[in-house]
């Protein structure tokens, strides 16, 4: 029997504990998206301090963003998870996942909406507060429908680098894709080869698709753009489809 | 109904308004004249809050401006036109009359448009309503974001240098809409404008700021034919027209 590291019993080996890798991926495709939201949300918060015209304001969003941009991903994760105990605070992997792995992302996301909001010309807000709109009605009718489209892009980039950092959890028991491959092949006939493999097609399945999904949709705002109608008017769009058609 | 009260304005260590007072009446055509950086844009935000003043008041209709009641005195009476248009790109024309009426004065989307219609009329570009803005000439951008501050209906429309970011044969159309409204008596109108053509035909007074000084306030004939002080007159023999 061949002990390369590809050996073809390895695999199928591999193929008959299946589920357990299929566990980590649901567990990283969970976290992922739970961590997604939650760093959208400070993103957009934070984001939008740094949008103020407050000073104090713009210091918060500075502290976040330096703060969680600049200490590596994983001294976070051990620091929570071996140091937040300490201080009566025990969170599981699960939510280190989710929190901690939002909160850093949450930190860079805020920086896409800061840099995306300041890429507004300054015209469109002085319209707008020259018009009466308030601060919440100016953002959400003229800023950010602007903004959005401006900022997809970087944002889905975000978006990959957080699945893809969702791996560091393996080192925290984080029962995620990584540490689910790792571990299925350090207990077993250490068969790294194939277990690896695995896990790293299938964080490309989600991230390919992902950054996929966001330059069509960023053609199509543009092609939409194009045939001259604004996105606030599907229902004309909708219309003028059916007439071509 | 428009007073502006000692205003100062500085940005960090540079003064633009040094004393400004300018008093402007229900209905009144004002046109405001003077050199490049003289502080005519800066006085003009004032009126709408787009700048606070460093010092001094802002009374609409008696009532002074805080940074409280700013949004809710500028949507009771005022509207501006920009040198740069300002249109919201990621809407049609239509879209870019009716959000206000619809979001602020709460009127049907039927109303809105009605009303929108109206408005693309008086600047005759009904044809154009389903345009975006990146589809329309600067200056039919211009009649829009005129139509866009005649449709709130509000008493004081505020244009700021409003031909100047356009070639000069664009000029003409937007500058014939802006007669066309000057003739109407219920609006107040103040203008910050280089074209002292429309400045003859348009305004009741003529306003010449200066180093952040009202330093001329009198009718156009005056003004044009018998220049009040020197440096007006420096200024018109500098000025083609």
């Amino acid at each position: 029997m061949s002990n390369g590291p590809f050996a073809l019993w390895r695999w199928e080996m591999l193929w008959s504990d299946k589920a357990v890798i299929f566990d980590g991926f649901v567990t990283t495709l969970l976290i992922s998206i739970l961590a997604l939201l939650f760093a959208l949300l400070l993103g957009v918060i934070f984001g939008l301090l740094g949008t103020s015209d407050r000073k104090t304001l713009r210091m918060v969003n500075r502290v976040y963003v330096e703060f969680f941009q600049n200490i590596p991903l994983l001294v976070q994760v051990f620091f929570i998870y071996n140091a937040f105990p300490f201080l009566g605070m025990r969170w599981s992997s699960f939510m280190i996942g989710v929190l901690g792995v939002g909160i850093y992302h949450g930190a860079y996301v805020a920086e896409v909406v800061r840099a995306g909001i300041h890429s507004i010309p300054k015209g469109q807000f002085e319209a707008a507060k020259a018009q009466g709109f308030d601060y919440l009605q100016m953002m959400g009718y003229i800023v950010i429908p602007q903004t959005i489209k401006i900022i997809l892009p970087p944002l889905t980039n975000q978006a990959v680098n957080l699945i893809k950092n969702t791996s560091v959890l393996a080192t925290i028991s984080g029962l995620d894709l990584m540490y689910q491959a790792d571990s299925w092949a350090s207990q077993g006939r250490l068969s790294y080869g194939p277990a690896y493999v695995v896990a790293g097609v299938l964080y490309f399945i989600i991230c390919f698709p992902l950054a996929s999904w966001a330059r069509w949709y960023e053609r199509r705002i543009k092609s939409r753009e194009h045939i001259q109608l604004s996105d606030n008017a599907k229902d004309e769009l909708m219309m003028m489809a059916e007439d071509v058609l | 109904m428009i007073l502006l009260d000692h205003i100062h304005k500085s940005f960090g260590k540079t003064e633009v308004l040094h004393d400004v007072n300018l008093r402007v009446g229900e209905g009144e055509k004002v046109v405001i004249l003077g050199p490049s950086g003289a502080g005519k844009s800066t006085a003009i935000r004032c009126v709408n809050g787009l700048e606070t003043p460093s010092s001094g008041s802002v009374f609409l209709d008696g009532i002074e401006m805080t940074p409280k009641n700013r949004i809710s005195l500028v949507r009771k009476h005022c509207a501006m036109v920009f040198q740069q248009f300002n249109l919201y790109p990621h809407m049609t024309a239509m879209k870019n009359i009716t959000l206000a009426l619809v979001k602020l004065q709460k009127m049907s989307r039927a109303e809105a448009e009605e009303r929108a219609n109206e408005c693309l009329d008086i600047v005759g570009l009904r044809e154009k309503a389903m345009s975006l803005p990146s589809q329309l000439s600067g200056g039919q951008q211009q009649r829009v974001a005129i139509a866009r501050a005649l449709a709130t209906n509000r008493k004081v429309l505020l244009f700021d240098e409003p031909t100047s970011a356009l070639d000069p044969e664009m000029q003409g159309e937007v500058l014939n809409v802006m007669l066309k409204l000057s003739h109407e008596h219920g609006k107040t109108m103040i203008i910050v404008t280089h074209e002292m053509g429309f400045a003859k035909q348009a305004a009741d007074r003529i306003v010449f700021i200066d180093g952040g000084l009202v330093t001329v306030d009198s009718t156009p004939d005056a003004f044009f034919n018998d220049p009040p002080n020197e440096r007006v007159k420096q200024f018109l023999s500098k000025v083609l027209y």
